[in-house]
């Protein structure tokens, strides 16, 4: 069986830094990752930093945590190294990530239905509608 | 008959139906019971039955056409999470199958990242 890796998958990588972690120490964090990324052929589509929030539960030992959500596309053996380097990184409590590409997939395909189905209703109510005032007026 | 039994369990089902999807399992337990096997089909219905009518649910994400549900969505999943950090059942939440099926995987997607709890009010 010939495998060839997909390659336009997109994730969600989203982890969780000690709370002390400074911001600089973050930033070099995250261009080593996205170097990881660009060298593999993938592509760093957004980062955001949701910023510290209280953890439902206590994590090394800590309560709080600095969330970092990632958005990268690229293959499998991508993700593979990227949490490969998560793991080994020391001030990273928790990740996780979502193959998310699919999912969006269906969700345009459900707004496309919806807009599909909501289109055609109201071009002709404003023709009865129109026709109903020029009635009224006339 | 559906505007009847609507129209009789207004002045205590609504207040129950309003709060409903907030999570609370323990005070208001005891009037939403799951129908038990082999009883009333319908809300309510049979004379000589129980006497309160229970209000139709609603699948919250049907009604709203919330399509995506998001594990990042804390506030979203926490409706559907009991104090203890359970998932709320949907005989007691009224969310459908496919619906529930999502949000399930969301949720759990969620405690994995520590949004949301395994167990308990943790803080």
């Amino acid at each position: 069986m010939a495998r060839t890796y997909e390659t336009n998958r997109v994730y969600e990588l989203m982890f969780i830094v000690r709370p002390d972690m400074v911001e600089e120490e973050q930033d070099k964090l995250i261009s080593t990752l996205e170097s990881a990324v660009s060298s593999s052929g993938g592509k760093v589509k957004s980062m955001e930093r949701m910023g510290k929030r209280r953890l439902a539960y206590t994590v090394r030992r800590f309560h709080d945590g600095i969330y970092i959500l990632l958005t990268v596309e690229g293959g499998g053996a991508l993700i593979h190294e990227l949490e490969r380097r998560l793991r080994v990184t020391e001030p990273v409590i928790k990740f996780l990530t979502v193959r998310i590409d699919e999912e969006q997939k269906r969700l345009d395909k459900l707004k496309k239905i919806r807009e599909a189905r909501r289109k055609p209703a109201p071009t002709p109510a404003p023709a009865e509608t129109g026709g109903e005032t020029a009635a009224v007026t006339a | 008959m559906a505007d009847e039994t609507t129209a009789t369990s207004a002045p205590g089902g609504h207040s129950s139906g309003g709060e409903r999807p907030s999570g609370g399992d323990r005070p208001d337990r005891g009037e939403r019971r799951p129908p038990r096997p082999g009883g009333p089909g319908g809300p309510g219905g049979r004379e000589g039955g129980r006497k309160y009518f229970r209000r139709k649910k609603v699948c919250k994400f049907c009604v709203e056409k919330i399509e995506a549900i998001n594990y990042k969505d804390v506030r979203l999943l926490a409706q559907f999470v009991a104090e203890s950090g359970k998932i709320v059942p949907r005989r007691l939440t009224g969310v459908c199958t496919p619906h529930q099926r999502r949000l399930s995987c969301a949720i759990k997607q969620a405690r994995n990242i520590a949004l949301l709890p395994f167990a308990g009010r943790a803080s």
